[in-house]
């Protein structure tokens, strides 16, 4: 089976597993079954009783206690005398520290999101060990071999950022479900249960500047004295009958489109049915912890069917009543969890009465659950398939056989006969800001944008830096750490809301700003260029970030209507995006969008049968028809293996 | 489709593999029934797979006593219940395997699977055999083939750091065929591990051995079969290179990531074929650790019924 040599290697390594999820839970058992003897795992979730379909480790008695220590538990079950230690823990906790790292011969991952993702890559560099990173969509998957300075790092390609939709679509214009999900999540939710401060589009249409923001606070408040009835029947009409009729009136919009049919509660559900929708004293006297629900009240029982437009008015009547009734006390703090049944209720019935009123195809509340929180799709045996996959390639690392390391793509169709696909990997980017020296660029009004804008939406949300410091040459601009004294906290918090030339070291076209986290051991330098005008519509952010970004086929990307990712510089924080913020170990695929799963599946590969094998050439191949895909954008279903367009510019060059 | 919905209980364990293959999918599932035989890793592995999956029952045979070599690659058995029970393989996986997912039944059947008649088998869907003899595999295949029903046959094996899946879902050539086929007219590009396997399969027959029981010391002998085989198709000897044969010859012991990757494969192809989704293989998959290539071959006779 294993030569004396793998066997050595294998028994003397010391590795880390980064999640204890999907991929981890096949992970840890092939790697015990290997005979790997001395095992760390960092994970800090808890078991859901969604994960008990594939995370074969652990039980419904488990759920809620800590997946890294159940998991260990359950392998040393069968390899009692191997050493595995847990800890239920972020990763991005200050005590993994580039010494924690440095302790392993191989960083194994099988992590849910781009955010972990990103720090242990960091971690990695800067500890100079190896990382071998995974990722699986339903049948789809890969494993990717990360060396410094040997092959590319984790971030040499830029990650496509969550699908963003412009508002005039999200409010006006919704051709597709997911927009009327995501009017229904971040708009109509927010605005009755959310936080009332948070600034909210809902009434915000194309061309109308009548509706100040004024009248919309009064319309969505619940007046004194008003019955819940009366309140929901109000809130329903304003906003599937009386929006839609203002914006009936702009005929401008409806030239090229469908006009939306407004919707009045009296035409669907008699006033009385409204008053005797659904029995909330049935809620109200269930001793069972079983959670509030609309559907339940209302006697509906399977999520996978599609209702009509009554079913879907009532559970709307219902879950409003329930969440003023049942759950008064969290109104104005809630925010949208794919988890709380009420609030799935509330959502897909709001997306799908909007949708009815568009024209536009209602979905079941299993569907609608999928889309608005962003669900991955996940079955055991592409984990199980990964996990292996990844074992063989930490089997290498550790023998330091490099000529034999691959990347490996697991695919739903066979492409030139193959279900699962090595590819020899790539150089690191000579671009890269994060395994090279390589300064970004920063175009940004100096006299306008503040150094907290820079803090905020560069070097937080485009670097992915948690602990940032800023530099101007050698003056300190900004940092955060707890040992830091009062005055520089204060001085600190007053430079944030300065602009960029009025900072005590004035930062203008020519400065070179380095920024660091101290805690990734990254640093890296930021050119700044003046510029007066931004684009308000494609540029919301007035700065334009590139670098290690940049190619040219992003330009045409962002002028799209719909920004699908891919760009550093200006994913509006004016558009509504679907955060990917998953529960599932799986989610984002490396060099891959993790963006919305709603359904169909798209082939991805197509690569003629007869050519002849050149494994190096297959991943730009994929990645043209990824483009291609890509701008043909259909229902966001852009389970997208390989990188997409975004990475044209930057020429991969195969390694050796 | 077919009436019964799935319960709420179901929705909820399967939510994540229901939206990739739908609750009709699942309810398909749930109503197919499994028999496996010969519980080494790589089928340890499968039925995990699709126990998790959620199949209405699943099936063992395997009267073998625990060995250390049958513990090698299975993690359905702990080490501490090899002493204490004079239980048999299958018996012990399948406690393991109970516990996987409470929805699922899981059995142990007794006795030689070549010796069960038409009957026995006409109570599954799908039947996978692995660490058994060539002539049992293709007694096994003819006897689901004899069936009114279908019932879709599948054989497994893993040696070293390599892994081979046969698939017969009966509308195509089944394993009698697929191993008879005239090298001469398969495809230059063809795996050598389909030619090394039966090299193997040939020299354990010929010298009685049990499946896997084969050490270096056999490699001569092989070696001088392979030449052999390779006269009597006109193939050239340099397709099945020495080295292969060394591999299989002395690994008899499954390479446990093989045994993931091969038994996610075998996994994923009978979820497909049970539930009408996604174009199952055929007839073949390989995988070698070495090369990292997971293939599929179709191997069949070129001009049938000449
Ligand atoms: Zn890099």
């Amino acid at each position: 089976m294993t030569s004396e040599q793998q066997l050595t290697a294998i028994k003397g390594a010391k590795v880390l597993m980064v999640g204890a999820g999907g991929i981890g839970c096949e992970l840890l058992k092939t790697l015990a079954l290997s005979g790997f003897q001395d095992i760390h795992i960092i994970d800090m979730d808890t078991i859901e009783v969604s994960n008990l379909n594939r995370q074969f480790l652990f039980r419904k008695s488990h759920v809620g206690q800590s997946k890294a220590k159940v998991a260990r538990d359950a392998v040393l079950r069968f390899r009692p005398h191997i050493s595995i230690t847990p800890y239920h823990a972020n990763v991005k906790d200050p005590d993994f520290k580039v010494d924690f790292f440095k302790q392993f011969n191989v960083v194994l991952n099988g992590l849910d999101n781009l955010d972990a993702r990103r720090h242990v890559n960091r971690l990695c560099l800067a500890a100079d060990v190896p990382l071998i990173e995974s990722g699986t969509t339903g049948f789809l998957g890969q494993v990717t071999v990360h060396i410094k300075g040997k092959t590319e790092c984790y971030e040499c390609q830029p990650k496509p950022v969550p699908k963003t939709y412009p508002v005039c679509t999200i409010t006006s214009t919704p051709s597709k479900f997911i927009h009327c999900i995501v009017w229904a999540k971040d708009l109509l939710f927010a605005k009755l249960f959310g936080d009332k401060n948070q600034d909210n589009d809902l009434n915000v249409r194309s061309t109308d500047a009548t509706s100040s923001s004024e009248h919309a606070e009064d319309v969505f408040e619940r007046k004194k004295g008003e019955g819940i009835g009366l309140y929901g029947r109000r809130i329903y009409d304003h906003v599937f009958g009386y929006n839609i009729e203002v914006a009936l009136s702009n005929e401008e919009t409806w030239k090229n489109r469908n006009r939306p049919r407004p919707i009045y509660s009296r035409d669907v559900l008699p006033f009385k049915l409204i008053q005797q929708n659904g029995n909330v004293d049935k809620n109200l006297m269930a001793d069972a912890p079983s959670p509030v629900s609309a559907m339940a009240s209302l006697g509906l029982k399977s999520p996978q069917d599609i209702w009509n437009l009554k079913e879907n008015s009532r559970i709307f009547f219902e879950s409003l009543k329930l969440f003023l009734v049942k759950r008064e006390k969290e109104i104005g703090n809630l925010t949208f969890d794919k988890d709380d049944q009420l609030a799935v209720e509330f959502v897909t019935a709001a997306a799908n009465v909007r949708a009815s009123s568009f024209g536009i195809l209602l979905h079941s509340l299993f569907e609608a659950k999928g889309i608005a929180g962003n669900i991955v799709h996940a079955v055991a045996t592409t984990n199980a398939i990964i996990a292996g996959l990844i074992v063989i390639e930490a089997v290498k690392v550790l023998q330091n056989d490099a000529n034999s390391y691959r990347m490996t793509y697991c695919l739903e169709h066979p492409s030139k006969k193959m279900l699962l696909m090595p590819v020899e990997p790539f150089e690191p980017n000579k671009s890269c800001y994060v395994c090279s020296e390589m300064p970004l660029l920063l175009e940004v009004n100096t006299h306008h944008s503040k150094l907290r804008d820079i803090v905020e939406k560069i070097v937080k949300a485009k670097l992915g830096m948690s602990c940032p410091l800023v530099m101007h040459g050698s003056a300190l601009l900004y940092e955060v750490g707890d040992d830091l004294d009062k005055d520089m906290v204060a001085n600190y918090a007053a430079n944030l809301d300065k602009v960029l030339s009025g900072l005590p070291s004035p930062v203008t076209g020519g400065t070179i700003l380095t920024v660091e986290d101290l805690h990734q051991e990254l640093s890296c330098n930021i050119n700044i260029k003046h510029r007066e005008e931004f684009d308000k519509e494609k540029e919301p952010n007035g700065m334009v970030l590139s670098g290690w970004t940049q190619s040219p086929a992003k330009e045409k990307d962002d002028n799209a209507s719909i920004n699908n990712g891919a760009s550093a510089s200006n994913a509006s924080s004016h558009a509504f995006s679907l955060e990917v913020k998953e529960d599932s170990e799986t989610a984002i695929v490396p060099v891959a969008t993790g963006s919305v799963p709603t359904g169909k599946k798209r082939k991805m590969f197509d690569i003629s049968e007869d050519s002849v094998p050149d494994l190096s050439s297959v991943p730009d191949e994929v990645r043209s028809k990824n483009k291609l895909e890509e701008i043909d954008d259909d229902d966001g279903d852009d389970v997208v293996l390989l990188d997409d367009g975004c990475s044209d510019g930057v020429k991969k060059k195969r390694l050796r | 489709m077919d009436g019964e919905e799935l319960t709420e209980q179901e929705t909820a364990l399967y939510d994540r593999q229901i939206r990739v293959w739908g609750a009709d999918a699942q309810r398909r599932l749930s109503k197919a029934h499994i028999l496996v035989s010969g519980l080494k890793g790589t089928v340890a592995e499968f039925c995990k797979n699709v126990v998790l999956a959620g199949v209405g029952s699943l099936t063992l045979i395997d009267d073998r006593p625990v060995t250390e070599e049958a513990l090698s690659a299975n993690f359905l058995i702990a080490p501490d219940e090899n002493n204490l029970s004079g239980k048999s393989i299958a018996e012990l996986c399948c406690d393991s395997l109970k516990d996987f997912n409470p929805m699922v039944r899981v059995s142990v059947e007794k006795g030689d699977l070549s010796s069960f008649g038409g009957d026995f088998y006409d109570k599954f869907d799908v039947v996978v055999v692995s660490c058994c003899s060539q002539t049992a595999k293709k007694l096994i295949n003819e006897k689901c083939r004899k069936l009114a029903k279908r019932v879709a046959f599948y054989a497994v094996d893993c040696r070293d750091s390599c892994g081979e899946i046969f698939v017969d879902l009966q509308n195509y050539t089944y394993s009698k065929e697929a191993i008879a086929v005239p090298w001469k007219s398969l495809p230059r590009r063809m795996s050598k591990l389909y030619y090394a396997m039966r090299v193997i399969e040939r020299f354990e027959e010929a010298e009685g051995r049990n499946p896997g029981q084969t050490s270096i010391e056999d490699l001569p002998k092989v070696l001088k079969l392979r030449k052999e085989v390779c006269e009597a198709h006109s193939l050239n000897e340099s397709s099945i290179p020495d080295l292969l044969l060394e591999r299989l010859v002395t690994g008899t012991r499954e390479f446990p990531p093989v045994c993931a990757i091969v038994g996610g494969i075998l996994g994923q192809e009978v979820i497909k074929a049970i539930s009408g989704k996604g174009d199952p293989v055929k007839n073949f998959f390989f995988f070698d650790a070495m090369e990292g290539k997971g293939t599929i071959e179709d191997i069949s006779e070129p001009n049938n019924g000449s």
